[in-house]
Order: C-alpha cells, then sequence, then structure tokens
C-alpha cells in the first residue's frame, strides 16, 4: 500500500434544494507512472489510483478513470446538483487493491 | 452532468473571471481561506534598499496565486497535515514526540516562525528553525535529526509556519546576531559561480523582470516554505538557496552551513513587515 494516503473533500454544509454545489476531492497519492527506474536502473513499478467515484444517496454522480500521467496528490473537482439532504460517498480505487471511501452529509436549508 | 477540471487552476481561473492568464495581478489582496489578511506589500524596512518590498506571491501569475488562497486548493497544506502527525508521534529513545512538551501546536508555536533565525543565548548561535527543530530532536526526544532540507523537515517547519500566518516577520538585526547579519549581507552582495551573479544581481537590480521565461521576485522568504509547481513538494530555504547558487554555475554550500545560516538571517529581515505565508505556493 502506498504511503501517507489520505482523501480529503470540501463538500459545503448545506444547499437549496435543486442547487447546484461546488465538490473539491483531494488524495495525497504518490501517483508512481511505472515509467520512472530507480538509481539501479530497474523499473518503479506503477502505483496510481485508477478509478475515482462519487455517489449522493446511491446515485453515481460521476465515475472517472485516472492514469498514469495524473500528477501526485490527484485533485478533483467537479459540481453536482443535489435535489434533497443526504450524503455524497467518495471512493477511490488504488491498484495495489486499496479502497479509500470519504463520506459527507449534506442538509437542505 | 457534473463538470470535470483535473486542475484547479482552469477551475479557479474560471471563478475570477477577469483571468488574464500568464501575467501576474500585482495589486491582488492576498486574503486566505477568507479570513486571513496578508501584507504583500509594504514600506522596506531601514536597511534594504528598496522602496517598497514585495512578497512573492505578487509575482506569480494569477492561477498560482488563487492557489494560495484556500486551503484546500493549497496543495502544501497536504504535508501540514502529514506534520500533524508526526507532531503527535513519539519518536527516539526518551519515548516524546513534539506533543510531550510543546502541547497544542496551534497555540506553543504561534508567532515562532516569525522571529526565526534567532539567537540562542545557551548555544550561543544563531539558530534557524530547522536547526530548532533538530535540537529537539537530538536532545530532548534522543532521535535522530532530519536531515537539513528533507521532506519531513519541510513539513515540520510548515507546520509551525502556519501557526504564524498573517503575523508580520520580525526578525532580529542588532545584538548578538549583528555579526551574523553582516556576514550574511556580505554573501547576498558577493558574486558566486561562473555566471558571477550575486543574489542582488537577480533580486534586487532586476526584480520585476523577466529571466528568460521566470518573472524575478524580490528573494523574500517570508512565504517559506513553500510548495513548488515544478517539484510538486514543500522547498526549504536552504534547498531555494542552494538552487539559486546553483544557477550561478558555483559549487555550493550546503544546506544548514553557517553561510545559508547567515544568508537566510539576512534575506528574512529584508522582508520584515510582510506577512508570514508558509507554506505558501509559487511557481
Amino acid at each position: 500500500m502506498a504511503d501517507n494516503v489520505k482523501p480529503r473533500v470540501k463538500v459545503p454544509r448545506s444547499a437549496s434544494a435543486g442547487e447546484s454545489v461546488l465538490l473539491k476531492t483531494l488524495i495525497s497519492h504518490p501517483m508512481e507512472s511505472g515509467q520512472r527506474k530507480d538509481s539501479d536502473g530497474n523499473p518503479i513499478p506503477r502505483s496510481i489510483i485508477n478509478r475515482f467515484t462519487c455517489a449522493f444517496n446511491g446515485e453515481n454522480v460521476i465515475d472517472v478513470t485516472l492514469e498514469p500521467a495524473i500528477s501526485t496528490n490527484p485533485f478533483i473537482e467537479f459540481e453536482a446538483v443535489v435535489p434533497e439532504a443526504g450524503e455524497f460517498v467518495f471512493t477511490w480505487y488504488d491498484d495495489d487493491g486499496s479502497v479509500y471511501t470519504e463520506t459527507k452529509a449534506i442538509e437542505i436549508g | 452532468m457534473a463538470k470535470l477540471n483535473l486542475t484547479t487552476a482552469l477551475a479557479t481561473a474560471a471563478l475570477l473571471g477577469t483571468a488574464s492568464g500568464a501575467w501576474s495581478d500585482e495589486n491582488a489582496t492576498l486574503i486566505v481561506n477568507g479570513e486571513i489578511e496578508m501584507v504583500t506589500r509594504t514600506a522596506a524596512p531601514d536597511h534594504v534598499p528598496f522602496d517598497e518590498i514585495r512578497s512573492g506571491w505578487t509575482f506569480r501569475t494569477e492561477e498560482t496565486q488563487v492557489l494560495q488562497m484556500d486551503d484546500f486548493d493549497n496543495p502544501g497544506m497536504i504535508f501540514v497535515d502529514q506534520a500533524i502527525d508526526t507532531w503527535n508521534t513519539a519518536e527516539g529513545s526518551e519515548g516524546k514526540s513534539c506533543a510531550s512538551c510543546h502541547e497544542d501546536v496551534e497555540s506553543s508555536m504561534q508567532g515562532v516562525r516569525a522571529v526565526y533565525p534567532k539567537w540562542n543565548e545557551t548555544a550561543g548561535e544563531v539558530r534557524t528553525l530547522a536547526m530548532q527543530i533538530n535540537d529537539c530532536r537530538e536532545n530532548q526526544m534522543g532521535a535522530n535529526p532530519y536531515k537539513y532540507d528533507s521532506n519531513p523537515m519541510a513539513a515540520m517547519e510548515a507546520l509551525i509556519s502556519v501557526q504564524s500566518r498573517g503575523m508580520p516577520v520580525n526578525v532580529a538585526i542588532d545584538g548578538p546576531v549583528s555579526e551574523t547579519w553582516e556576514k550574511g549581507k556580505e554573501i547576498y552582495y558577493t558574486r558566486y559561480g561562473q555566471l558571477e551573479l550575486s543574489c542582488a544581481n537577480c533580486h534586487e537590480d532586476n526584480y520585476d523582470n523577466m529571466i528568460r521565461a521566470d518573472h524575478l521576485s524580490q528573494g523574500q522568504i517570508n512565504g517559506f516554505p513553500t510548495y513548488r509547481l515544478k517539484n510538486a513538494k514543500l522547498n526549504t530555504v536552504h534547498g531555494r538557496f542552494k538552487g539559486c547558487v546553483r544557477d550561478t554555475r558555483a559549487e555550493t554550500f550546503s544546506p544548514g552551513s553557517p553561510e545559508f545560516v547567515a544568508l537566510e538571517l539576512y534575506v528574512a529581515s529584508r522582508g520584515n513587515g510582510l506577512s508570514v505565508e508558509g507554506p505558501s505556493v509559487r511557481n
């Protein structure tokens, strides 16, 4: 498992129904591309976050495939319409099989 | 339909609406998280031959400037988070962590970054923040010192720096430090390397001009440690000094050497009055 992996998200505490809100996500991750070599000339194996998803109350908001050219600590920002109070679930999938999840509730008001 | 922006720069530039692209907004105001107002331009201290001293932030492009205005967007804050974990982790033979003595970092380290480097009476020497951190590690915790310009050192400096954000840099230049300060000043004005460049040739004589594609700043260090987009990590003051001296095609002093400590003291004092910004974001 990659070291120091820590997901973080920024979601407004509340929104009015039907409002489009801005969501910011960042996961600290080395995103080793697999193209580099170490000082002995051996390839450093690829280790990246390969998929990111966000769901709201079970409904998919976004599903992203990440590729090796994406830099360290990938930052993904997007908007989502909030029809009702509920919970955003953010999920990152690591090459090594680890899955990192973060949830944030949002209120209507 | 969700909109995806893989870079903050694109999204935030769009938010600003006025983004002009590659040039900086030199008169913009730096307010972090909508609450910490920073002094990025102020009258120069008496010992600095400028009318006005300016934070490096005022020389950066709007996209880069915006990254520093919100802690979530500031990639340097990732390392601050890591250092918070380190702060509470016991290391070394004494079984102590930073928190064992200093407790809550937010109160105990407030204002510390603003006055370093400073004179340490017991040791009888000028100490940088990094030297003090390593002194704690070796003598209080019984742990191995960090390499002077290493990542964990930069992260710990960033954590301590955050507690002073918005406070004016206020480094003493008289009294017991004056000898070191004079030495730093001499280094600042000495030409080094095959290109025979001193710090002053770029950062005093030519600031605000372009050096090829780079917009030269006054070389202020109030924003250190600095997250640089070019290497995607926190950079220490001495790491930056080393890079600059290397670019003159000289053999550099080592990070942590007495020469760089003196230079840090002198350069820090040139920014007296600017806000502590660390971790700042630069290109």
